[in-house]
């Protein structure tokens, strides 16, 4: 099996899985047995991505191409490194874990098969994002993931929140989705490739490139709103309308990381420099304390997780923006413990809320006693939430500490927000596992019972992983860890992983932060009912409330434009047609040289000069002439005219069919002009003044024109290969003849079918008998 | 010849146009069967004007005498001269229906009939 294949088998089962479903669905728990034929498949996926990691650990790379459009340079490429390894793993795993998880979730659904085919979707497009080995392969699969999430935002498409909860999401990535393209056709413009072993190659080349800084800003700003990175953080929370498994799997482990992913995917090219190093640590520092704090004043579980996973996203953040190994380490472990334990705690609200009917906090209280196993699960992944106690959690909390001991510039400043958002960590931490299952039983508004398997096996085998790892990290530090640190270093460091780094200012932190932590918990209701007020006038002026001016300005512009432009006046349509043509072609006509032709004079004789003047005498007659008869009549003059110049310049077939058109063209019109009323002017006399100056100006452009073209030739004419074949291959001597029924025969019968279809349309037009509409 | 040509192109232009943006349902249809007489000679010209030697191959010939007219504008615009009158026909009846269900022939009234 390839790469590629495995990719692309998610596709395939997404589409399947709904026809699964529907069948399995009329046995008794056959909806049960779907659920776990569908994991099927990312279980296997996952078997077979870990039969990578030996390989990948001893430094290998894997690379899968196909050809898809060789011209622009962009193939469908998917390469495999300890990164792309680490985030394919995760997608999987937990993927499997999560559609077990769904089908007891939203047993009995309605439209359970269809969102097994979103998450398949999703699934499969983040596993492409991951191992994409080519940077144009990897933006399709960002937007597929853009759009895999709107679908599963909106999933309770009947909900007005929840479909503009998928909306803002999508427009927020999608502006985002956009900046990037221009980002990487801008990279692959500078390094010459779209290949990403090649891009990675290059760094230094691109670094110094002079477009280095617009391609770091683009590619940022993709990675900032995927990333849920302040000021676009607002989308997260709003995303939380969705489904719990879907905001366990997109929302916290997997897609809100593909911003992270970019960023360390692209570290060895764009990272390094000191604007990477300011601009990347500083919105990843404010995104840790804008989270942190608002996560403090949010009381439903799944928000006080969503904030607490917009300020996770922004340490990452923050780490890859230092970029030293120390941080670069730190960043990976984290993220593998943020998306184990993170997964894990929005399960466990998802069985809260399953099976209490709510998942506000100061609705819940001294669950441990109907939900022991979900209360367990609950405070082992709370502990990995904290970072303190034998946790991987705890090791990357640690190399964080040190990471940010070790910078130079502002680091006192980094280590308070460190220490402070370490802190609020453990408050929700607390908040999230103490609350609900602690202290006085509060009545729930359904009876609370322990959850069934199916709910709480997956965040349990997360949970304790981050448990296991944590306690002999020696595995996965060797095999997943140190090679993806490798892949975003560009170099191979040591990577030894350990919870006992001895008693040293890490710790020291480490402590303080846990007790201001607890000192936040035990005051969070006071500060919270407090406060509230105050953030609340503050936030009013947050990034959400600009999404909403923009939005808004968008649609009452499209408003206006559309009332301007599509105002159903037939000739003000025709007016902006014609100006704007006068306008554009008029403007390229002064660039490029105005009229500056070598005029052909051949020589006039009287009779061309005579039909000429009765053409014009006649058009000018058509239109000034107040009868109806007076007009057709003219038009057949003018119509005769132009047969009769196609009769002195060698055309006598045109000729004699205008002269037959023309004339067939005068009787239809003479006949049905009788019925049709009497020419009247409705236009006031400024209208008619307008249009005449902007239909002369039209007409003195055209004349322009045409004396430009006669004396330019951009290439040989083919007529001579016409006048050459004509008689060999064509047995006809009538070359106009032979090029209408032979050399452009389709054409013809192109011809002939529109003829066709208007007699058709001319037959059913005179048929039809309108009824009058009846009384209201 | 070419510029006198020109001019009368120009010239059938501008009444094409002019008789384009009337309010007069009756005069837009004046007006397209000008715009297609402009249309037809501006292709005609645009292939290069030879006078009265059509492009016809003799007997005994393998190829027509040069000079020749360009036989191919000449096959592109007898497509085009049945094709308008297919339109025109096609538009006037159109009209004539329209006229008589709407019972007006004012283009600016007819755009809030459609209710």
């Amino acid at each position: 099996m390839n790469i590629a294949i495995a990719v692309m088998s998610g596709f395939a089962m997404a589409s399947a899985a709904p026809l699964l479903h529907r069948f399995l669905r009329r046995f008794a728990r056959g909806g049960t047995v779907a659920g776990w034929l569908v994991a099927l498949l990312p279980l296997a996926l996952t078997a077979y991505f870990a039969s990578y990691t030996s390989a990948i650990a001893r430094g290998e790379t894997f690379v899968v191409s196909y050809t898809w459009a060789s011209g622009l340079g962009v193939n469908l490429s998917f390469y495999v490194d300890g990164l792309s390894l680490l985030f394919a793993l995760l997608i999987s795993g937990i993927g499997a874990l999560i559609v077990i998880y769904a089908g007891s979730y939203l047993a009995g659904h309605e439209h359970l098969g269809r969102f097994y085919t979103y998450l398949l979707m999703f699934m499969a497009s983040m596993l492409g994002l991951a191992l994409a080995g080519n940077i144009i392969t990897l933006y399709v699969f960002w937007e597929l993931t853009s759009i895999s999430s709107y679908l599963l935002i909106g999933f309770e498409h009947k909900k007005e929140t929840a479909r503009r909860a998928a909306l803002q999401a999508l427009l927020v990535t999608g502006a985002g989705g956009l900046a990037l393209l221009g980002g990487l056709v801008l990279l692959g413009q500078a390094a010459g490739s779209f290949e990403l072993p090649a891009l990675l190659a290059s760094g230094d080349a691109i670094r110094s490139h002079a477009l280095y800084v617009p391609i770091l800003l683009l590619v940022l700003l993709g990675a900032f709103t995927k990333s849920a990175q302040f000021p676009f953080h607002f989308w997260l929370p709003g995303a939380m309308e969705a489904p719990t498994p879907v905001s366990a799997y997109l929302h916290s482990a997997t897609m809100v990381k593909a911003g992270v992913f970019l960023l360390a995917r692209f570290f060895p090219v764009l990272g390094g420099t000191n604007e990477w190093l300011y601009i990347v640590t500083t919105v990843g520092a404010v995104t840790m304390l804008v989270g942190g704090i608002l996560a403090l004043y949010q009381t439903d579980l799944k928000l006080v997780l969503a904030y607490s996973t917009v300020s996770a996203l922004g340490t990452l953040v923050a780490l890859l923006g230092l970029g030293t190994t120390q941080a670069i380490t730190a960043a990976i472990v984290f993220l593998l413990a943020h998306a184990l334990y993170k997964g894990a705690l929005f399960m466990i609200t998802g069985a809260v809320d399953h099976e209490t009917g709510t998942r506000d906090v100061e609705r819940l209280g001294g669950l441990r006693r109907a939900m022991p196993i979900t209360a367990g699960v609950a405070v082992l992944a709370a502990v990995s939430l904290a970072g303190f106690g034998p946790v991987l959690s705890f090791i990357g909390k640690e190399l964080l500490l040190e990471a940010v001991l070790q910078v130079e510039a502002f680091r006192a400043l980094l280590v308070a927000v460190a220490v402070l958002s370490g802190a609020l960590f453990v408050a929700v931490a607390s908040i999230v596992s103490i609350r609900p299952f602690f202290g006085a039983h509060v009545a729930t508004p359904k009876e609370a019972h322990e959850a069934p398997r199916s709910l709480w096996m997956g965040p349990a085998l997360l949970a304790l992983l981050g448990v296991v790892i944590g306690i002999a990290p020696g595995t996965v530090g060797s095999g997943i860890v140190a090679p993806s640190v490798a892949s975003v270093l560009g170099r191979i460091e040591p990577v030894k992983l350990g919870l006992w780094h001895g008693f040293n200012p890490a710790l020291a932190l480490s402590v303080v932060s846990v007790v201001i932590g607890f000192v936040i918990y035990r005051g969070w209701v006071a500060l919270r009912t407090h406060t509230t007020s105050l953030t609340e006038k503050i936030f009013v002026w947050g990034p959400a409330r600009w999404y909403g001016v923009i939005l808004d300005g968008v649609f009452a512009l499209a408003q206006r434009q559309t009332r301007l432009l599509q105002n159903g006046y037939l000739r003000v349509y025709v007016l902006i047609v014609i100006a704007s043509t006068i306008g554009l072609v008029g403007y390229t006509f002064v660039v490029g040289g105005g009229l500056n032709a070598n005029f052909v004079w051949t020589e006039l004789r009287f009779y061309e000069a005579g039909i000429a003047i009765i053409i014009l005498l006649a058009a000018i007659a058509a239109v000034r002439s107040r009868s109806r008869l007076g007009a057709v009549a003219s038009l057949g003059v003018v119509g005769f005219g132009v047969a009769l110049i196609f009769i002195l310049y060698g055309a006598p077939d045109l000729a004699l069919t205008q002269f037959l058109i023309e004339t067939l063209t005068v009787i239809l019109l003479v006949l049905v002009f009788y019925h049709l009323p009497r020419f009247a002017i409705f236009s006031s006399k400024r209208a008619r003044v307008r249009d005449l100056a902007i239909a002369l100006s039209a007409g003195a452009l055209m004349t322009m024109l045409v004396l430009v073209a006669n004396s330019v030739r951009f290439a040989p004419p083919i007529s001579d290969y016409f006048a050459e074949r004509s008689l060999p291959d064509a047995h006809g001597r009538n070359i106009v003849n032979v090029i209408l029924v032979d050399f452009r025969g389709l054409d013809t019968l192109g011809e002939i079918t529109v003829l066709a279809v208007a007699a058709f349309g001319v037959y059913a037009l005179l048929k039809l008998r309108p009824q009058k509409k009846e009384g209201k | 010849m070419n510029v006198v040509l020109a001019v009368v192109i120009g010239g059938l232009y501008a009444t094409g146009l002019y008789m384009m943006m009337r309010r007069s349902i009756v005069k837009l249809i004046i007006g397209l069967a000008l715009l297609s007489h402009a249309a037809n000679l501006l292709i005609f010209t645009a292939g290069g004007l030879t006078r009265a030697r059509p492009p016809l191959i003799p007997e005994g010939a393998n190829v027509p005498p040069a000079p020749f007219a360009d036989p191919l504008p000449q096959a592109l615009i007898l497509t085009a001269i049945v094709i308008s009158f297919g339109v025109l026909a096609f538009a006037l009846v159109l009209i004539h229906r329209a006229y008589g269900t709407v019972g007006t022939d004012d283009l600016d009234e007819m755009k809030a009939t459609d209710t």
